[in-house]
């Protein structure tokens, strides 16, 4: 589903790159925390996935693409299997939530059927039935989140990625979107998670890629946050 | 495409920048007002110029009962002063070419040339205006010299130069219309300036909505479109105001003003106007357009 074979990505304004070389593949339906600390390639690594970032060597392919010859065009088509969570949710703060999951369907567009169907369901799915006319401003940090998992997923993109989704959540909150996580990953979806979370990760036991300096230093398949770290 | 989504996205750009979109429209009435204005001219300058000033420079008017001029005495010409002053045109060394224009020719010139005054037409009998010859010259300077030969000839009325009696006006007009362009220029130059800026601080104002339209995949037409459309639309706007612009000054300054003041030309007519219009409000939507996809390509990282 994903694969980046040696890839580096150097950015102008820094002498070190910031990933320097690396060979990860993700399988379909895989669950993979991506784990190390500030300025390890996390980021960029996700970034590279979307194609906001062109790698400086190396080949990425998501879902059977070859990213580098995906032409400009195209790039949408390739966002739209990509669902996206991050740790500051990104909600339109002047549309109410249904409006704001629906909104990431009409500007790809879909009919309004077709939205009136899918939102209540996807808002269903992530427990936020009965709050779909509440705004933004009106809810916790954790369902402010769900929203945004529920516009990340309400497309059915083959790849989720979360960058940081628990990192303004406190624990308890933070259980219930790993638990959302999971059951969106059981659906089939490949999820691919950035955190610093060390809880999460050692409860969860999936896989853990952890990078450093811009490299692969540990790839386990049932692992934990670090050693001691 | 979903037009509603395109449309509300719009009215949202243009109401968050009011006053933007007003100094747009505003810039945009005024640059192709002027454009508009030194078309125009160049058509009264046209429309002045008539049937013969490109094709002759003499013009020998004939005597006719209604001629002042001493040297007919109240009388018509003769046909064989008619045919004696034919024979000597002709056999002028600096004569090119020689047209005889009779009374009904003239007439029916005068008719086309004033078709928009129909109360000046009708006010024209049929034989009220003189028959003449038309005279090219091999060399425009040589005017004098044909001038002095015939201006005392039986039979003659006047003699003519059309281009000493227009020219004065037309250095005027031309002026005008070189102003007009210029000053058209320079308020276009702004206008893209201004409808660049607006773009980015739309853009900019709307960078949550953009940014999330990438994430999820929305092509590119479909994040710039409103962009684009915001453009186009005041630009629109600005045309249709030039037009209307353009519209009022016909009917204020020429027809109340300079039509009844100088009776001895014709001024343009709506249909002229009607003619500039429709460029004026292409203009004014090509213009913005152009500008706003220019500015979106720097500013809209997509």
């Amino acid at each position: 589903m994903i694969r980046l074979e040696k890839v580096s990505k150097s950015y102008p304004t820094s002498t070190r790159p910031a990933l320097d070389g690396i060979d990860v593949d993700i399988e379909k339906g895989e669950f993979v925390f991506l784990v190390g600390s500030s300025g390890s390639g996390k980021s960029t690594f996700l970034r590279l996935l979307l194609k906001e970032e062109i790698p400086t060597a190396g080949r990425v392919h998501v879902a059977g693409k070859d990213l580098a010859r995906l032409s400009h065009w195209k790039v949408p088509a390739l966002r739209r299997s990509i669902g996206c969570v991050f740790q500051d949710f990104r909600l339109l703060p002047n549309k109410t939530v249904h409006q704001n999951v629906a909104f990431a369907l009409e500007v790809i567009g879909k009919p309004q059927s077709a939205i009136d169907k899918v939102v209540p369901e996807v808002l269903e799915l992530v427990g936020l039935d009965g709050k779909e006319q509440r705004m933004p401003d009106e809810l916790s940090g954790g369902e402010q989140q769900r929203v945004a998992v529920a516009r990340a997923f309400v497309n059915r993109p083959m790849i989720l990625i979360a960058d940081e989704p628990t990192g303004n959540l406190d624990p308890s909150t933070s259980v219930g979107i790993m638990k959302l996580l999971d059951r969106i990953n059981r659906t089939g979806t490949t999820v691919v998670m950035a955190t610093h979370d060390a809880a999460i990760v050692d409860s969860m036991r999936r896989r853990v890629v952890e990078l450093s300096m811009g490299k692969v230093i540990r790839d386990q398949t049932r692992g934990v946050y670090g050693y001691g770290a | 495409m979903r037009a509603q989504f395109i449309l509300s996205e719009i009215g949202i750009g243009l109401r968050r920048n009011l006053t933007m979109t007003i100094a747009v429209v505003l810039t945009v009435m005024i640059s192709l007002a002027l454009m508009g204005a030194g078309l125009l001219t160049r058509t009264q300058v046209n429309v002045m110029k008539g049937y013969w000033y490109d094709k002759v420079e003499v013009t020998i008017y004939l005597c006719g009962t209604n001629s002042s001029s001493a040297n007919c005495a109240g009388k018509d010409v003769t046909q064989q002063q008619r045919d004696q002053l034919n024979k000597d045109l002709h056999a002028m060394p600096q004569v090119q070419t020689v047209y005889y224009e009779s009374k009904a020719d003239a007439y029916a010139r005068f008719k086309k040339q004033f078709q928009d005054s129909p109360d000046l037409v009708n006010n024209v009998s049929p034989d009220a205006l003189p028959e003449s010859f038309r005279v090219k010259l091999k060399d425009p300077q040589q005017f004098p010299v044909v001038a002095s030969a015939f201006q005392d000839r039986p039979g003659v009325d006047s003699v003519q130069d059309l281009k000493k009696l227009l020219d004065p006006i037309f250095k005027v007009l031309n002026a005008f219309q070189r102003v007009a362009l210029v000053v058209a220029g320079i308020q276009l130059l702004a206008a893209i300036l201004l409808i660049s800026n607006t773009i980015r601080v739309s853009a900019f104002s709307r960078r949550r909505e953009t940014g999330i339209m990438r994430l999820v995949g929305a092509s590119n037409l479909y994040i710039q479109l409103p962009f684009l459309l915001e453009g186009a639309l005041a630009g629109l706007i600005g045309g249709v105001l030039a037009s209307g612009l353009v519209a009022v000054g016909k009917w204020g300054l020429i027809d109340q003003q300079l039509r009844p003041l100088v009776k001895f030309t014709n001024f343009i007519g709506w249909n002229d106007v009607f003619a500039v219009i429709p460029l004026l409000v292409l203009g004014g939507v090509v213009l913005s357009s152009a500008a706003s996809f220019v500015t979106l390509r720097r500013h809209l990282r997509v």
